[in-house]
């Protein structure tokens, strides 16, 4: 049981890691980075190390999103016409 | 930064206040479960980032204040510090409110129990401590960023929110 949930979660931060690549939308690549940050906590926790997970989970599925689209608002790339839509 | 919709401000507003909550939790109970001032100050300062990102900062900049964050970053450096000089008369960073009674100084009993809050002496002080700096620090970041942003925010053109 513990061994497939360790593969299911590794498998999908495998593809969460490739769509925040592949994304043209810089707003679907953050967000699945914000998807790979929060299995990965949930990966820690499953390694037994709440302490990591709880520190993952806060600043890199929430800061760092917060900041990714502050970033992005920043350099005009959310606005109409702007660069970074699905061409 | 145009607000998002209201959907998602509605959820950001009931999140948030839980999201602050749970921080609080972890930060006064670090000594004994999992997590401790620098996670539960991360958690809280979650809170200005949900809010930020929701409500665009028009809205929000008017009236926080940033010299509140300023000042709970000074407070927890200061109260640290000054935890670790207070225990100077028999060592730097010495634990001298452990097991005295009073401020977290219960003692605590031997064989297995679930953790007594009142326990550990200057831990949960440098916890809370550190917690609150954390607050500060993360929030003023996330703060000082949206104003930087808004310098350069040229009004002629109109913002299209992602959601609208």
């Amino acid at each position: 049981m513990n061994g497939l949930a360790h593969t299911a979660v590794l498998a999908a931060i495998v593809v969460a890691g490739f769509f925040a690549v592949w994304f043209r939308d810089l707003l679907s690549s953050v967000v699945s980075l914000g998807v790979f940050s929060l299995l990965l906590s949930l990966e820690f926790y499953i390694l037994k190390a709440p302490d990591v997970a709880i520190a993952e989970a806060g600043i890199g599925a929430g800061l760092t999103t917060a900041i990714y689209i502050i970033a992005l608002r920043g350099c005009n790339v959310l606005r109409k016409g702007g660069g970074g839509g699905r061409k | 930064m145009e607000p998002l919709s209201i959907i998602v401000r509605t959820i950001c507003d009931i999140f948030a206040w839980f999201l602050a909550v749970f921080g609080a939790y972890v930060i006064i109970h670090g000594h004994l479960s999992p997590g401790g001032g620098f996670q539960g100050g991360a958690v809280v300062a979650t809170f200005m980032a949900l809010l930020l990102v929701s409500h665009g900062g028009k809205k929000l900049l008017s009236f926080v204040k940033p010299g509140l964050y300023s000042w709970a970053e000074t407070t927890g450096l200061l109260l640290f510090i000054g935890t670790g000089f207070a225990g100077l008369t028999t060592a730097f960073f010495y634990n001298f409110l452990a097991g005295e009674g009073g401020l977290f100084g219960a003692v605590v009993p031997l064989g297995a129990n679930s953790g007594i809050l009142n326990s550990s002496g200057t831990i949960a002080v440098m916890n809370m401590a550190v917690g609150l700096e954390v607050i500060g620090g993360l929030s003023l970041i996330i703060l000082y960023m949206f104003k930087g942003i808004r310098l350069y925010d040229d009004t002629g053109r109109e913002e299209t929110g992602h959601d609208r």
